[in-house]
């Protein structure tokens, strides 16, 4: 490897990488809540089923050896949870903020207690897919060492774009999410709409949390998700509802986590704090930008929050 | 009245019999972690000190993983000592020394309270808590030797937690063992913000080897994730707290690792003895470094030249016949400004180290949030 070094180069080549590394758990999330908060209800606790979702695939995978298996164990991880909260909040009557805060306490606390035994032990990485062939420069080499599962993410994101916009099923989702009455006079089931949303968008958060035991950062710890399921949440009101622009919040997101330690290796120390605080200062700004006292917020699915 | 003497004696040698069965009773010690206790990193190597010290007959101990530095450790606390019957506390990480443990020390005058790390004031903190450290940077010194001769761009780096002064004391070690060795070498340092933060470390870990840098060291909670992705890039890592060897086989070099059980054993020996921090019997500083058996070095890598294990094997005999002194002028802040002049210097003991704020001359990096 050249051991040169990349000065201010360093900082754009370390921002956008970062981007790819560190948003693709937020796009697999926030795609996830898209399709979710499309159908009428939040889920609040995609940040339990991240963590759920990474004990499990890096479990999986250091048992059976096959990192893929791991990341299959995430999707059924993260379905299960999701049928859980799917199964609360299609009751009558039942919020599902707090139904969603249980679950994020709930599935944290899962994973951390099943997650004991393998905190230590390291497990089979998903090998990257390496586009970096082209260079003769090790730190793009490294760079454009990208995981499988930003690719699966992208893919997601356009095909659900497309679900929404052409098909059938895509349109009784909105349905449900904009009217439940009027869904419920076309004859479509509320309730089944809902209930398969709420799992397809569970299992998505699940794959996300695979990407962060078994690519990057590629370790199964506690400190491992540290709140990146509840900003994805934020994310999808930030991208509109539109999964297309999930993928770009996400890698604006992922990009600005990676900020702070590309500048502190280029010498620039003051203020981390602040660097390190970006990406929730980016949220804020970006909410203050887009809000407007006289109408509520485009694309927001009509029911959304009723307890309907 | 003859029988009520006989039954007064009686009673007498059964009470003695059971101050005498109470004395060897066991010691019941318990242990908080702010982690998991396998995290290769802090907790792992307190955890070990544990494990270390129950293999002692007379020991009873408890242990709890993950307790937030919050009130939560408070309640942690008053569990120990009122369900398990815990004599000697043991809360291991550096937030639950004020306010928490200080107060749970006044409420409960008999039970002995051990922060690791913290700085204890006579007068000022109550007497029933006394504070334990390692001199852990005459390792991390040692690191930075073997690291100085195994860089080849002369670059370093370090990724630490916080700008706290047991922190800043390692990065200053580490680079001056590794200028030592290559006078050229620099350190560059990224603070994360968080004791443990893997997708700001993995984050940090990466910048600084896009920079050149082809020795990495860290001050964090848990290693792990820096040691593998180092590994992962092809360059070398010096581990920190606990033996990170297994987790990079090709790039590990040596590391500076925790030696708790030997000083959990001293304390358990003094507590049976009836010893107590109040009566000042047991003392209210134990520090010790590599000669006092505290500390010690990860074994050398496959990587590890020659020259590198002789200037460090020699800097470790110099360690344990007490001669070396890591902190010794002419010594600069990396702003320029003088900290000690030419012939002055810290020893180790020096209270002075342990509220350093200034970066020695050969870091990048500052101690500015």
């Amino acid at each position: 490897m050249t051991s040169e070094s990349m000065g201010w180069w360093g900082v754009l080549l370390g921002v956008s990488a970062g981007a790819v590394r560190g948003g693709t758990p937020f796009l697999l999330v926030s795609l996830g809540e898209c399709l979710t908060e499309k159908s009428g209800k939040i889920n609040l606790g995609l940040e339990g089923t991240l963590l759920m979702g990474a004990m499990s695939a890096y479990a999986f995978s250091y048992k059976t050896g096959s990192p893929w298996i791991g990341v299959i164990a995430a999707g059924i991880a993260g379905a299960l949870m999701g049928a859980v909260h799917a199964f609360l909040v299609t009751r009558p009557k039942v919020n599902d903020i707090a139904a969603g805060i249980a679950m994020l306490i709930f599935g944290s606390g899962l994973a951390f207690f099943l997650g004991k035994p393998y905190i230590q032990p390291s497990a089979p990485q998903l090998s990257p897919i390496s586009l970096g062939g082209w260079s003769d420069t090790a730190q793009i080499q490294a760079a454009l060492k990208i995981s499988p599962i930003f690719f699966l993410g992208a893919g997601i994101a356009f095909a659900m774009n497309w679900f929404f916009r052409s098909t059938r099923a895509g349109m009784h989702v909105r349905a449900v999410g904009d009217s439940p009455a009027a869904a419920r006079a076309l004859g479509i089931s509320v309730e089944r709409t809902r209930i398969l949303s709420i799992v397809a968008g569970s299992a998505l958060a699940g794959v996300g949390g695979a990407h962060l035991s078994l690519f990057y950062p590629g370790a199964w710890t506690e400190a491992i998700s540290s709140g990146q399921g509840l900003m994805a949440v934020a994310l999808v009101i930030f991208s509109r509802w539109n999964p297309v622009h999930c993928l770009y919040a996400s890698l604006v997101f992922g990009g600005a986590q990676a900020v702070g330690p590309a500048l502190q290796a280029v010498g620039v120390s003051t203020g981390y704090y602040l660097w390190n605080a970006s990406p929730y200062i980016l949220t804020l700004l970006v909410m203050v930008a887009t809000c407007s006292p006289k109408r509520t917020l485009v694309g927001a699915p009509g029911a959304l929050g009723a307890s309907s | 009245m003859k029988h009520v003497f006989t039954a007064i004696l009686i009673a007498m040698s059964m009470a003695a019999g059971l101050v005498t069965q109470a004395a060897e009773k066991e010691v019941t010690m318990g242990f908080i972690y702010v982690g998991p206790k396998d995290d290769y990193g802090y907790n792992q190597a307190h955890s070990e000190g544990k494990a270390g010290v129950s293999q002692l007959p007379w020991v009873k101990s408890v242990e709890e993983a993950s307790v937030a530095e919050t009130a939560a450790v408070q309640e942690t606390m008053r569990n120990m000592i009122n369900l398990d019957g815990a004599t000697v506390l043991f809360p291991t990480s550096y937030g639950y020394f004020d306010p928490h443990i200080l107060r749970v020390a006044k409420q409960y005058p008999k039970v002995q309270f051990l922060h690791c790390g913290g700085l204890y004031t006579e007068g000022k903190h109550p007497a029933n808590v006394g504070s334990y450290f390692g001199y852990i940077d005459e390792a991390v010194y040692i690191a930075g030797i073997v690291a100085g001769h195994s860089t080849k761009s002369g670059k370093l780096g370090f990724i630490a937690a916080k700008p706290i002064p047991q922190v800043l004391r390692n990065i200053n070690a580490f680079t001056l063992g590794a200028r030592s060795a290559n006078p050229k070498a620099t350190v560059q340092v990224i603070f994360t913000g968080e004791w443990s933060m893997p997708v700001k470390e993995a984050e940090a870990a990466t910048s600084l080897i896009n920079q050149g840098v082809d020795v990495l060291t860290c001050h964090v909670d848990s290693p792990k994730v820096i040691i593998e992705t180092a590994e992962r890039r092809g360059i070398y890592v010096c581990g920190y707290h606990a033996n990170g060897a297994k987790l990079a086989p090709k790039g590990y070099l040596t590391g500076a690792e925790w030696n708790w059980s030997k000083v959990y054993t001293t304390y358990a020996e003094m507590v049976k003895s009836g010893k107590t921090l109040a009566a000042g019997t047991i003392p209210h500083l134990v520090r010790g470094g590599l000669k006092e058996g505290f500390v010690k070095c990860s074994d050398y890598g496959t990587a590890v030249g020659d020259a590198a294990k002789k200037d460090a094997e020699a800097a470790k005999s110099k360690f344990m016949d007490g001669s070396m002194v890591i902190f010794k002028g002419p010594l600069k802040d990396n702003a320029g400004k003088e900290i000690l002049p030419s012939g002055k210097e810290y020893k180790q003991q020096d209270l002075e180290l342990e509220s350093m704020g200034w970066l020695v001359d050969g870091v990048v990096g500052s101690t500015k949030s």
